[in-house]
């Protein structure tokens, strides 16, 4: 063939990929749920430095005191500022939430990337396993566990980190195996590269992203599991202080003092929607990068 | 004649669930510096023979051999050195998160193939302007490239090892029609430079009788005819063959005679 | 007599044309071939005849259908010309398929619409379309479901129930592209029979040079969303005056050239 031909032709073809947008940043979503959650942990943060009164400080004078300047929350029965133990709340949720969502992480994307990469035996047995768990209520567990072992921050983790790590194992392993139906996954292993490096390079760079929104959707469970398991006398045991915790101890007063259910029962609400916006905003601003390579995907 | 280097001996795969082998007795022999075409229709076993012939895929009866040896035999790395692949789709075939550039070292680091990163990045460079792209490139990634582009990635990629065979899957039937024909060139062309050995699967025989001295006409997973290609299309003894040929599309003869 | 217009049809999506100035027309008995690469909004077009674009596509010059603009018609409209003046046969039958219902009803299906036939004088006409088109045992096959039936077949299946309305224009957009080659040359062998049969106007569309120059006596050429070329299939294979069409039809004079090796033996 004459090369005239292959210049005229080379002109021919354009690239068919138009620039990556990165506008999903401005998304309100991702806006809106950030500014909730930042509040939240802006909360938790100033806390560990300064908060209107100290933990065990009450004030007889002061019980069940509406919002005034001095108790800005008001008091409960005990004459206990809310707003210090509001405060003090957040700090308890963030970090059992962090630390469970980091339990359901380390226990789930292993076997999720398991379950992917191994035969189909195996595969079968991860997921039995993984419908078990997410079959199993995460308080029963939880019960189970303080029986056995006692209330404590840990136990509290524990359950909800386990009762977590079933969704995500179970995303783990479809998104990785989708990734594995492709043909890069293929080309890697006749380019010689073992399973740990197709793990590393190939699987993980690509299924991040679905983790990462998984991430603060599960957070935004773990904070109402553990808001939960308080309320019942299953979490965090006292003196520190929690939401579920407060919205119980407010309950048998909540005709005299209704601000004090009302406000815990506020910061579970903007936080779990503050994380779940979080969530679909991310979702939104990986898109358009997900959308490419899903076209890339078919065919 | 030549040695064999890869061959298959009475391949056959069964897949679960299905009524008939995927490939049934199937003998196959790739000799130095003679490119083989395997030709078929979907469901004749064509793909499940390439994957056959690359390792990724075990018969349920049969053998491959590699310079003669059983392949379980041979040192993995020293087959995967020798045996590389180009994929039909390079949109799938490569991996969107990854730099031009570390798509091409991949067998390079895998195969311990270069002493250092310094010794890689140069072979890298090497191939990328061996297909026809620039050492710039490298540093972009597989969506910034048409289709033509991407599939020069996935070339690059097979040859950074410098092996001796290189499996083509269909490789260019994912691309328009104007690229298709320069896929073609750079394949044609590398394949006398580098004295390569191509075993291209194909359902395309024009394409096949451009690239390959001989090939081998498959159906429902065994094979119907084989020979010189230009035997084989010339005067093909089989039926299937013929109603294959008749097949292609063509343009108004006389044409053809035009400059 | 033009059945089927446009001038000027130009397709954007924020913003961006994907189709632009695109003239067109075609008449019962026509047969033209459109002919671009993907991407070149060949096939968009062919939706936009329809009025099945996908929404937040917008859409402006004419598009005339028996003389009657239906460019931004309401579905209503649309829905009276669908199957009835002008169809569609995609590349792809088995999306276009319903996968639960019997093929014999959904070729009924637009009869007993279109031309109010009862059930079960439709469910004969689907038996006859059957067998015009060639398929095996009509009367047993009416009553598969479309992933029992091969790919020819299914193209088959969606050949009849698009010509079963008796349309005067038939849009074949990549009609085989999904399919190996000998059961191409079947289907293309079956539309050339039908629409010598029935006098339906056809725009078939392809990337594909040789498969359109076999079919169609007018060529379009599109690139990047415009009208390149049109001219008869002999002046623009013979004389090509774009570009991009001398390069197409120089690379697929190649490509089948390349197959013949009786022609020009030039082998290693």
């Amino acid at each position: 063939m004459s090369t005239p031909l292959v210049e005229a032709v080379e002109t021919v073809e354009a690239p068919d990929a138009p620039a990556r947008r990165r506008r999903g940043w401005r998304s309100p979503s991702f806006l809106v749920g950030a500014a909730l959650l930042l509040a939240v942990l802006a909360l938790a943060l100033v806390s560990l430095l300064w908060s209107p009164y100290g933990l065990d400080h009450t004030d007889p004078t002061a019980r069940l005191a509406g919002p005034s300047p001095q108790h800005w929350a008001g008091t409960d029965r005990l004459g206990r500022d809310q707003f210090t133990q509001l405060m003090l709340g957040a700090r308890t949720a963030m970090w059992i939430g962090l630390a469970s969502v980091a339990v359901a992480f380390v226990i789930g994307v292993p076997l999720g990337l398991l379950a992917a990469a191994a035969g189909r035996l195996a595969e079968n047995a991860v997921v039995g396993v993984i419908d078990i768990v997410i079959a199993f209520p995460t308080l029963l567990l939880a019960m189970l566990l303080v029986t056995v072992y006692g209330a404590s921050t840990a136990v509290a983790i524990s359950a909800i980190g386990i009762g977590v790590s079933a969704e995500v194992a179970r995303l783990t392993r479809i998104s990785a195996s989708r990734v594995f139906t492709q043909d890069y996954v293929l080309a890697a292993r006749t380019c010689g590269t073992g399973p740990l490096m197709i793990l590393v390079r190939h699987v993980l760079p690509n299924i991040w992203h679905t983790l990462l929104v998984q991430a603060a959707l599960a957070f935004g469970v773990a904070v109402i599991a553990e808001a939960s398991l308080s309320y019942l006398g299953l979490g965090t045991p006292p003196p520190a202080p929690s939401w579920g915790r407060m919205l119980q101890e407010a309950q048998s007063t909540v005709s005299v003092a209704p601000w004090n259910v009302l406000l815990p029962g506020l910061a579970v609400a903007v936080t779990v929607v503050g994380v779940n916006l979080l969530g679909d905003g991310l979702r939104e601003v990986l898109d358009p990068q997900l959308r490419q390579e899903r076209q890339a995907g078919e065919r | 004649m030549s040695d064999p280097i890869l061959s298959g001996h009475q391949l056959t795969r069964w897949f679960p669930g299905r009524t008939h082998p995927a490939l049934d007795g199937v003998d196959v022999t790739v000799r130095q510096g003679i490119s083989l075409g395997i030709v078929g229709e979907s469901g004749a076993g064509k793909s499940t023979l390439l994957r056959q012939l690359l390792g990724v895929d075990r018969p349920t009866s049969g053998e491959i051999r590699f310079t003669g040896q059983p392949l379980d035999r041979i040192r993995h790395r020293a087959f995967r050195r020798q045996v590389q692949v180009v994929f039909q789709d390079p949109r799938s075939s490569l991996n969107p998160r990854m730099s031009v550039a570390s798509i091409v070292a991949e067998p390079l680091r895998s195969l311990h193939i270069g002493t250092d990163r310094a010794a890689r990045a140069e072979r890298v460079a090497e191939v990328l302007t061996a297909v026809g792209l620039r050492p710039e490139d490298g540093r972009r990634y597989p969506h910034e490239f048409s289709g033509g582009q991407r599939q020069r990635i996935a070339i690059a990629r097979a040859l950074a090892p410098a092996p001796r065979i290189l499996l083509a899957d269909e490789p260019v039937s994912a691309l328009d029609v104007s690229v298709r024909l320069q896929i073609i060139d750079l394949l044609k062309d590398l394949v006398d430079r580098l004295g390569l050995t191509l075993v291209l699967v194909s359902h395309d025989l024009a394409i096949v009788s451009q690239l390959c001295q001989e090939v081998l006409v498959m159906r429902h997973g065994r094979v119907v005819e084989r020979g010189p290609t230009v035997d084989v299309l010339t005067n093909p003894a089989d039926e299937y063959t013929r109603a294959l040929l008749a097949a292609i599309p063509q343009l108004p003869l006389d044409l053809e005679e035009e400059p | 007599m033009t059945v089927l217009e446009t001038t000027g049809l130009t397709i954007t999506l924020d913003g961006q044309p994907l189709v632009r100035d695109v003239s067109l027309s075609l008449a019962a008995r026509d047969r033209v071939g459109l002919i671009g690469e993907s991407g070149s909004g060949k096939s968009l077009t062919a939706l936009a005849l329809l009025g099945l674009l996908p929404p937040g596509m917008r859409t402006s010059g004419r598009i005339l259908i028996d003389g009657e603009d239906h460019l931004g018609a309401p579905d209503r409209r649309w829905r009276r010309v669908r199957g009835r003046t002008v169809s569609i046969v995609f590349q792809e039958p088995l999306t276009a398929l319903d996968p639960l219902m019997p093929v014999g009803r959904q070729i009924a299906g637009p009869l007993r619409l279109h031309q109010g036939l009862n059930r079960s004088d439709a469910e004969r006409r689907a038996i006859e379309w059957c067998d015009r088109v060639h398929l095996p045992d009509p009367a047993r096959l009416v009553r598969a479901l479309p992933h029992e039936l091969s790919g020819g077949q299914r193209q088959r299946v969606a050949l009849a129930m698009a010509l079963a309305c008796r349309p005067r224009v038939l849009i074949a957009d990549e009609p085989t592209t999904a399919l190996d080659v000998t059961v191409q040359a079947q289907i293309l062998t079956l539309l050339d029979e039908l629409i010598e049969e029935t006098g339906v106007g056809l725009l078939f569309i392809s990337h594909d040079l040789p498969v359109v120059a076999g079919l169609a006596r007018h060529l379009l050429v599109m690139r990047t969303g415009r009208l390149v070329e049109s001219g008869p299939v002999d002046d623009v294979l013979r004389r090509p005056r774009s570009g991009y069409a001398r390069q197409l039809v120089a690379s697929a004079a190649q490509v089948t050239r390349l197959a013949r090796p009786s022609v020009h033996g030039e082998y290693r």
